[in-house]
């Protein structure tokens, strides 16, 4: 009745090998391919640097202008374009701008990384039921799997450095885009396809002219926290080398520097806050036709 | 309308939804209904071997209650539902044939529909949804906005072009959804319950609209209905679907006087009889004219009361529009007009 009592386990040796096995095959792996994969990511690498030396490089006043255009591009908000400026004045003041410039850098590359590939997947997976069932549990593993773990093969890929840090980066943030195009193109009304299909629109026609714009308010959502997503990721990557604001909270923990995890944890909120509301507003304008039925 | 010539022949459809279809069908064609197929396959019966001809220019009713297979059955004419087994020739080509590319095409230049909840682009303004179907194919904005206006104008919706859907009142959307199909020219109209979700008045005044138009245009519509009033009122014939099998296919008056069975009379049982038939329906033909007074073969029982009451021993003599005289009503023929016929059929079952 042991085995009754005692969950059965494999033999010690057994598993010791067993992991060793998967240890050595994906050393192997990495020493034979991290070159290539290596240089297979170094235009991200090059576009990555170009934008952090752009932003840290651009005299602050620049910087703050265009930030501030954007967000009134995206909010048409008083209010929101204040909030920006008051942050991004005490950010410079406190002695955060160059880390703040590095973190937005990264964010902006990650997000155009993974809308780039999470629109396109997300569109798949409407189309195909198959791709979905495939898709679906990847997205899984990527939200839950703890972001550690899979630190662990991607530093022993590429090393540590900014562009492993952009792919951990990009693997824990690209689900929302992918599942909320995905949902928002399911969610089309079927009677409107219908009438596409009624008056002869093809396949690409029906997309990008009753799908997507239809959809754009969930994509829309997606993006939005994909955007939250990275920036909360940006803490963790820079245990691998990802320069920003992410670092002096590291080492704020490791020291136990209460007021410089502080500063540097309310810049990635606040950051965060803009973020979030300019690109809801933003979305929320693209749904006006939705708003304004009289009745 | 003197020369009756057909457009589209639906010859033997057949739909079954499910798995399996091509069994399903076995059993079909060998006589099992729509309930013992569900039992016995687990598959739906659709159209059970509808035999169809539309003629051109008249607009052809299909009634029936739901569930019985019309919106199935017009969604197979453009081929948004695709059949198990049959034929649809539009003229000499069968639709069912098409590739994806000559269906497309089809689609865009012969056949426009109206869907039962508008089924609007609410992204788009007035004026992009009904200048949609042109769009598609590639023609120049400057002629499809030129040509949507014209339409909008023709619904009476002017000065809505640059509003949303979601703006209008629900009889105007359909207005919106009547013009954007009347935009591309096509020369068959697919109307699915068009009018169905709209409050009374406002789907009588649009019943005049597409009469109205129809006087104008001479388009071949299918029109979906499960109104017999509405049928009464605008159908050219009027088509009766009971789970997926045609019943009858006739004239509106046919319909009323020699219903074929009890599905059919239950259907016509509650028409108010005075207001729909017709002169020509309840007289006895004659050549010889009688001592009453002259009346249109197409005037209605109520009408023709008002005028013998007056001098009810007196037969009226009934005229066709050349003026001829075809018939003669006496008091008999507008008590028999009144009475609920017997169905002609023998009972069905279940």
């Amino acid at each position: 009745m042991d085995w009754f009592f005692e969950f059965p386990e494999m033999e010690r040796s057994g598993l010791r090998d067993f992991k060793k096995a998967i240890d050595f095959a994906f050393r192997d792996f990495s020493r034979s391919y991290g070159e290539g994969i290596e240089s297979f990511f170094e235009p991200l690498l090059m576009f990555l640097v170009w934008f952090e030396k752009l932003f840290i490089h651009t005299p602050w006043p620049i910087i703050i202008a265009g930030i501030l255009l954007l967000a009134w591009f995206g909010s048409r908000s008083i209010p929101i374009l204040i909030g920006t400026l008051v942050s991004f004045l005490l950010i410079g003041y406190f002695g955060m701008w160059e880390d703040t410039m590095s973190t937005l850098a990264i964010i902006l590359v990650s997000t155009i990384l993974c809308i780039s590939i999470g629109i396109p997947t997300g569109i798949a997976m409407a189309r195909s039921d198959r791709v979905q069932t495939i898709v679906v549990p990847v997205l899984d593993v990527m939200q839950t799997i703890p972001s550690f773990v899979y630190l662990i093969p991607v530093v022993m890929l590429l090393g540590i450095g900014k562009v492993p840090g952009l792919i951990a980066v990009c693997i824990y943030a690209i689900p929302p885009v992918v599942r909320l195009t995905n949902l928002g193109i399911r969610l089309v009304d079927k009677a409107v396809l219908e009438a596409a299909d009624s008056f002869g629109a093809n396949y690409w026609q029906k997309l990008f002219g009753v799908q997507m714009p239809l959809a754009l308010p969930t994509i829309f959502a997606g993006i939005n926290q994909t955007i939250m997503m990275a920036l909360a990721m940006v803490v963790i990557a820079s245990m691998i080398g990802v320069k920003g604001l992410g670092l002096p909270v590291l080492r704020a923990v490791s020291n136990q520097y209460l007021a410089l995890g502080l500063m540097n944890g309310l810049a990635i909120v606040v950051l965060a806050i803009i973020f979030d509301r300019v690109t809801q507003k933003f979305g929320l304008r693209m749904q006006k036709y939705r708003k304004e039925i009289k009745d | 309308m003197n020369k009756k010539e057909i457009l589209i022949k639906i010859n033997q459809l057949y739909k079954i939804f499910g798995k399996d279809t091509s069994h399903a069908l076995e059993l079909v064609k060998n006589g099992m209904n729509k309930d013992e197929l569900l039992e016995k396959s687990n598959c739906v019966l659709g159209l059970n071997n509808i035999n169809l001809n539309i003629n051109k220019g008249q607009i052809q009713v299909i009634m029936g209650l739901s569930g019985s297979g019309k919106s199935t059955l017009i969604r197979h004419l453009n081929r948004l539902i695709e059949p198990t087994s049959g034929e649809i020739f539009f003229n000499d080509t069968n639709i069912l044939d098409l590739s994806i590319k000559e269906l497309t095409q089809f689609r865009q230049n012969h056949m426009s529909m109206v869907f039962q909840k508008f089924a609007l682009f609410p992204h788009k303004t007035i004026l992009q949804n009904v200048g949609y179907g042109l769009a598609i194919q590639g023609i120049s904005k400057d002629v499809w906005t030129e040509k949507s206006v014209k339409w909008i104008n023709r619904v009476g919706l002017d000065g809505y072009e640059s509003y949303f859907p979601g703006q209008l009142s629900g009889g105007m959307q359909q207005r919106v959804g009547l013009a954007r199909a009347l935009a591309t020219d096509a020369e068959i109209l697919l109307m699915d319950e068009a009018f169905s979700a709209l409050d009374p008045l406002i789907r009588s005044e649009m019943q005049n609209i597409l009469l109205d138009l129809q006087n104008e245009l001479h388009k071949t519509i299918i029109f979906i209905t499960h109104d017999l009033d509405e049928a009464l009122k605008i159908g050219d014939r009027i088509a009766i679907l009971r789970d997926g099998s045609m019943i009858q296919d006739s004239g509106p008056q046919n319909i009323i006087m020699n219903p074929k069975d009890d599905y059919v009379s239950d259907f016509i049982k509650d028409i108010n009889r005075a207001r729909v038939i017709q002169a020509k329906s309840i007289m006895s033909p004659t050549n010889t004219k009688s001592s009453g007074p002259v009346i249109s073969d197409k005037m209605v029982l109520e009408d023709i009361l008002q005028i013998m009451s007056d001098a009810p021993s007196k037969p009226v003599t009934v005229k066709n529009v050349e003026g001829k005289v075809i018939g003669k009503i006496a008091m008999p023929n507008l008590i028999e007009g009144m009475k609920r016929p017997k169905s002609q059929g023998t009972n069905i079952t279940g």
